[in-house]
């Protein structure tokens, strides 16, 4: 290589995937070791490798390690979801919740409350990601309406505005029904407190489909971040890769979702920090961001557990408060890539 | 002199050095929608409990003696809230048209900047924390919308303003005020928090002579102020350095026409709740219903007073249930935009 700046680029990009790798390890343990229950590290390091099933080793193994899965597996669903629809719209301001998918949770949740009395996650689940399916197929429709492809305009639009329309359905639904303000205040934070096995496991292997077609549209998304002509020119057949982003941001956000309940702002604040480190390439952007949405919102996470102990605050309020400040600084420091 | 052609049908209006040009649809479209808008003012001070004619209702407004309790209804009763819809409306449709054009971006709208998010945080603490009066939530919405707009700006702040670090900051501090709400909501007494979701959905119920005097007031100046800055940021669309290459002076007119559009949010927000949507979907209905290019702030304006009186005349006469004016708003709004999304992907 003759030109100066690829090699250090090239380090950076090593440097920070590794630092986020160690930033995420250490936070997962922190999560195994963190609890209201006082546990000595030791005595946590102890359970994790002899798993008693009583006393500590019981809440180790029972409470905190499918929380810390929980917490992991959405996090990168959130994360991966986020760098996809930026990339697909090619706006920098749009989140996984762009599509409608935390409308329509929000929405079949609301029903399934008011109509078929559900009161805990486990129930919501199939609620919630049916309600994030189906919205996202309107907006792709009406986003791709009258074209063979997307146009990335359109589809923000319709997103934007469907996910309006749904929320605000919801918020009459609420504000007619004490009941179902009650529950839906809760189910609108975004937690993973109580969530274990049994909410992970069945949603799992759609996660971890909508991985692995991010992957495979990694490399495409760059050509069609030149625009779709030049894309079209290099070989990238759009309307495939603009379906196979749709279902992949479906199936991750609508997952996460169902898990956790709406998470906002580490699906667009992780994909933005680490384009800051790595650079434009989306397939370094989703290699950073595997490992640093997790990182993100586990510390999210451990914090809400800390803060007011032995209480604790849901996940999906403390999220903003620990990254957005992260954010503020860091749009401050660098010059700022706008995508 | 030959004519250029502007690709559409344009009127010119000339008088000695002056030369105005209006394109022909926009013209129609706006006087449609202030037909609109009045219309949906003299229905909202017809109807009611109380129905009156439309010759009682002028009579009423014209200060006719023998209107007797009708002068009641319309001028303390409903004109607050009818004229509260259409300024209001218009104020939130030209901060969006404002926003949008600064940042080029469809999904700008003075939301970003924290307003809404910051003017609710101040409302729910004075209702959850404080059991204010309607007045003093006014004063919290207010006195939070703005520390919240002068917070994002000062730390968007270095050497010079740049847009997308705005917009970042912005979404960052909002985020995080919404999650305060989220929480305080979540800690406040069932009755209460309904209380304090259903002001923030945004409503017209408490508006009286005073806030709108007041309110109205306020937006009223700032549109007129808004008008004379059209031309330049018309300018700044092409990008900053060709609107400096043209004559414009940026950064003052970013800042100015900021806070123009951040003092309008604020005000109706403060009165009437954080009302979603209207400044996002106001410029996005013109510009499809006009056809043009860009977003204008005129229009934008016009058709966000339609949408508010439309929403809260179909909340206050049509629903059997009452609802804040807000979620109708978003509802039939945002289903409107919606069908002209399609509608014009069809024209293509």
């Amino acid at each position: 290589m003759t030109d100066g700046t690829v090699v250090p680029l090239r380090r950076r990009r090593v440097i920070g995937l590794l630092a986020a790798l160690a930033l995420l390890v250490l936070l997962l343990l922190a999560s195994i070791a963190v609890g209201s229950r006082d546990i000595p590290f030791a005595g946590v390091l102890d359970a994790l490798l002899h798993d008693t099933g009583e006393g500590d080793a019981y809440v180790v193994w029972s409470l905190r390690v499918p929380r810390t899965a929980v917490l992991l597996a959405t996090g990168i669903a959130l994360g991966v979801a986020g760098m996809l629809i930026q990339a697909l719209t090619r706006n920098p301001l749009a989140d996984p919740g762009i599509l409608g998918v935390n409308a329509g949770a929000a929405l079949f949740v609301a029903l399934g409350i008011a109509v078929f009395h559900l009161s805990s996650p486990g129930q919501y689940v199939w609620f919630s990601f049916a309600g994030a399916l189906l919205a996202t197929v309107v907006v792709y429709a009406v986003g791709s309406a009258g074209r063979g492809s997307i146009d990335p305009i359109q589809l923000t639009l319709a997103g934007v505005t469907l996910g309006s329309i749904l929320f605000g359905v919801v918020s009459a639904m609420t504000l007619l029904d004490r009941h179902t303000f009650e529950q839906m205040r809760n189910w609108n934070a975004g937690s993973v407190a109580s969530r274990g096995w049994d909410v992970l496991l069945p949603v799992l292997p759609f996660l971890v489909a909508g991985v692995i077609l991010a992957i495979a549209v990694a490399g495409p998304l760059n050509a069609i971040a030149l625009g779709d002509d030049l894309a079209t020119s290099l070989g990238v057949h759009i309307g495939r890769t603009q379906v196979i982003v749709v279902v992949a941001v479906t199936l991750l956000a609508g997952g996460a979702t169902a898990i956790a309940g709406p998470i906002g702002f580490v699906g667009l604040m992780a994909p933005h920090v680490v384009r800051w480190i790595v650079g434009p390439d989306q397939r370094w952007i989703l290699g950073g961001t595997l490992l640093l949405a997790p990182a993100l919102l586990t510390a999210a996470d451990v914090v809400g557990r800390t803060v007011m102990r032995p209480g604790e605050l849901p996940v999906g309020i403390v999220m903003a408060f620990v990254g957005a400040p992260i954010l503020v600084l860091l749009v401050r420091r660098r010059r700022v890539s706008a995508l | 002199m030959t004519s250029v052609d502007f690709g559409r049908r344009t009127w010119v209006l000339r008088r000695g050095g002056l030369a105005l040009r209006w394109q022909a649809r926009t013209v129609i479209t706006c006087a449609l929608l202030a037909a609109a808008a009045l219309a949906a003012t003299a229905a909202a001070l017809a109807l009611g409990d109380f129905p009156l004619t439309p010759a009682q209702v002028w009579a009423a407004l014209t200060g006719d003696s023998r209107a007797g309790f009708a002068r009641i209804v319309v001028l303390e009763w409903r004109l607050p809230r009818a004229v509260a819809a259409v300024l209001f409306g218009a104020a939130l449709g030209a901060a969006g048209a404002v926003f949008q054009s600064l940042t080029r971006n469809a999904l700008a709208s003075p939301d970003i900047i924290g307003i809404s998010s910051g003017a609710y945080t101040g409302a729910v603490i004075v209702i959850i924390l404080v059991h204010g009066s309607y007045l003093q939530q006014t004063a919290g919405a207010f006195v939070g919308g703005i520390v919240t707009a002068a917070t994002i700006y000062l730390l968007a702040w270095r050497n010079g303003m740049q847009g997308f670090r705005l917009i970042i900051v912005g979404i960052a501090v909002s985020a995080m005020l919404t999650s305060l709400n989220t929480w305080l909501m979540l800690t406040a007494d069932l009755e209460v928090a309904i209380a304090a979701s259903a002001w923030g959905a945004g409503s017209l119920a408490g508006i009286g002579p005073r806030e709108v005097l007041v309110g109205g007031g306020v937006v009223l100046s700032l549109m007129i102020v808004l008008t004379a800055f059209g031309h330049p940021m018309r300018q700044m669309e092409l990008g900053d350095d060709a609107a400096r290459a043209t004559g414009t002076r940026t950064e003052p007119l970013r800042l100015a026409v900021i806070v123009i559009a951040v003092g309008l949010t604020a005000v109706v927000s403060a009165a009437a709740g954080p009302i979603a949507f209207v400044a996002l979907a106001a410029p996005q209905i013109t510009r499809r219903m006009c056809r043009t290019p860009g977003v204008a702030v005129l229009p934008a304006a016009l058709t966000g007073a339609v949408l508010l009186a439309g929403a809260e005349l179909v909340a206050l006469h049509v629903l059997p249930v009452a609802l804040p004016v807000g979620v109708v708003t978003v509802v039939l709004g945002g289903a409107y935009l919606l069908w002209l999304i399609v509608h014009e992907v069809r024209r293509r």
